[in-house]
């Protein structure tokens, strides 16, 4: 499938679990087109490089930089960014309840490139403890919080669902 | 930044990916994880006519093990070969490397072929493959071929890979028997680059030390067996011999140092180690 540099070309995908499509040149990054195209700005761009970790989303339940994914190369993916966390009830999910509880962000810019690396490491991680947040948290640049309060924040949220998953 | 325009394809199998490659050679850049290439293209470091992305060939997504090596095929994501290594330990140099191989987030896409085609001198995948003597397998529409990573690396940036090539796989040797594996690392933050990264590698007939981020590619040197001031003496003639360079992070002589000073604890605890296994 060859898909041409000055043409727009139509693609869809699952953006918080719903279907949306949108058009773009090959050259698109995923993180403007879904800020642009499909209007989901709590996709931040800072570096554009995936230094900073701003732009993080999911893609098929995996963290990863929207800056440097092309728009078409998720064509057809399961797509997830902050505005998916809290969507339909309008309250917090767990892990946004204990970053506000925590005081886990200032400006906020940084926050929903880390929420997103958050659920996906929350999910896959057993018993987290700081070493293995901090490493985590390493793929992001925060110039507010100095990260204190984002690590007890995330490990709450782990400790809460070791808890969980010990009394089930 | 954004990127400058290219045409894109999505190939579907192997085949596909080296007859394009001999149609447009050095105007297409194959795209895998493009957690190098999309943050090149986007700062406009390079260019590219046409992108071909082979992340979705089932046939290149495949980890395996046959004999004493372990076989990576071009799509499979640096994450994924982390949990293999992690779970069964089959490579333990790899498993050691993995925290220091950027974040979290990038070894979510980036490919472990796909750090090894960018051959950054600095990076961690270049730096095991050459230190353990693994193979990178090219394959074209006029043919296949094996190269030794000493081979491969050729420079800054550089490798033997000819134009309309892709790097099929990587192997890697499994762990040997009596041996003992180390990698440390010195960086601005972790995950960042290395200013010097060692991977170390001791058994009771050798002794081999791997050093990033200071020469112009992966250099492996063998060393003395038996610890002590020998160790020292050859890691001083290595330090000078890799052409260290100052840059906006790091001092040359700096960079020497720590080759030097991590070097010599390194080599010290692997062969204490070994010798009480």
């Amino acid at each position: 499938m060859k898909l041409l540099r000055h043409e727009r070309h139509t693609l869809t995908l699952l953006l918080n679990g719903t279907q949306r499509s949108g058009t773009c040149e090959p050259r698109t990054l995923l993180s403007d087109f879904l800020r642009y195209e499909l209007g989901a700005t709590g996709v931040h761009v800072g570096c554009e490089h995936g230094v900073c970790g701003a732009c993080t989303i999911t893609i098929d339940g995996v963290a990863q930089r929207s800056c440097l994914t092309l728009a078409v190369a998720a064509d057809g993916r399961d797509v997830r960014t902050v505005e998916g966390l809290a969507r339909d009830s309008g309250k917090l999910s767990a892990l946004q309840a204990a970053f506000r509880r925590h005081h886990a962000l200032q400006c906020g810019f940084c926050t929903p490139g880390i929420l997103m690396s958050c659920v996906d490491f929350l999910s896959r991680a057993r018993s987290p403890g700081e070493t293995e947040v901090r490493e985590m948290l390493s793929g992001h640049l925060c110039r507010c919080t100095g990260y204190t309060n984002i690590v007890a924040a995330v490990l709450e949220v782990a400790a809460q669902q070791t808890g969980e998953a010990s009394d089930a | 930044m954004k990127p400058a325009p290219f045409d894109y394809i999505r190939a579907d199998s192997t085949e596909e990916v080296v007859q394009l490659l001999s149609e447009y050679g050095e105007d297409a850049r194959i795209l895998a994880g493009g957690q190098s290439l999309m943050a090149a293209l986007n700062m406009r470091l390079t260019q590219a006519r046409v992108l071909i992305d082979i992340s979705r060939i089932e046939a290149l997504s495949g980890i395996s093990v046959s004999g004493n090596t372990l076989t990576v095929g071009a799509a499979v994501t640096q994450a994924a070969l982390e949990k293999v290594v992690r779970d069964d330990n089959c490579v333990p140099l790899l498993a050691l490397a993995f925290p220091h191989l950027g974040h979290f987030q990038t070894r979510n896409r980036g490919t472990v072929c796909g750090s090894i085609a960018y051959a950054d001198a600095s990076a961690e995948l270049p730096l095991c493959l050459a230190t353990l003597g693994g193979i990178v397998r090219l394959r074209s529409r006029r043919r296949r071929r094996t190269l030794a990573a000493r081979e491969f690396f050729r420079g800054v940036l550089t490798t033997a890979r000819e134009a309309d090539e892709l790097i099929e796989s990587v192997q890697f040797p499994l762990a040997a028997a009596r041996t003992r594996y180390g990698f440390e690392e010195v960086s601005m933050r972790h995950g960042d680059f290395a200013l010097v990264a060692l991977a170390g590698m001791v058994s009771h007939s050798e002794t081999r030390l791997g050093v990033g981020g200071v020469a112009d590619r992966p250099w492996v040197e063998a060393l003395p067996c038996n610890g002590g001031a020998g160790l020292e003496d050859a890691l001083e003639r290595l330090a000078w011999q890799l052409g260290a360079r100052d840059d906006q992070h790091a001092s040359a002589r700096y960079r020497r140092h720590l080759v030097r000073h991590m070097g010599k604890a390194l080599i010290t605890r692997l062969v204490i180690e070994n010798a009480g296994q």
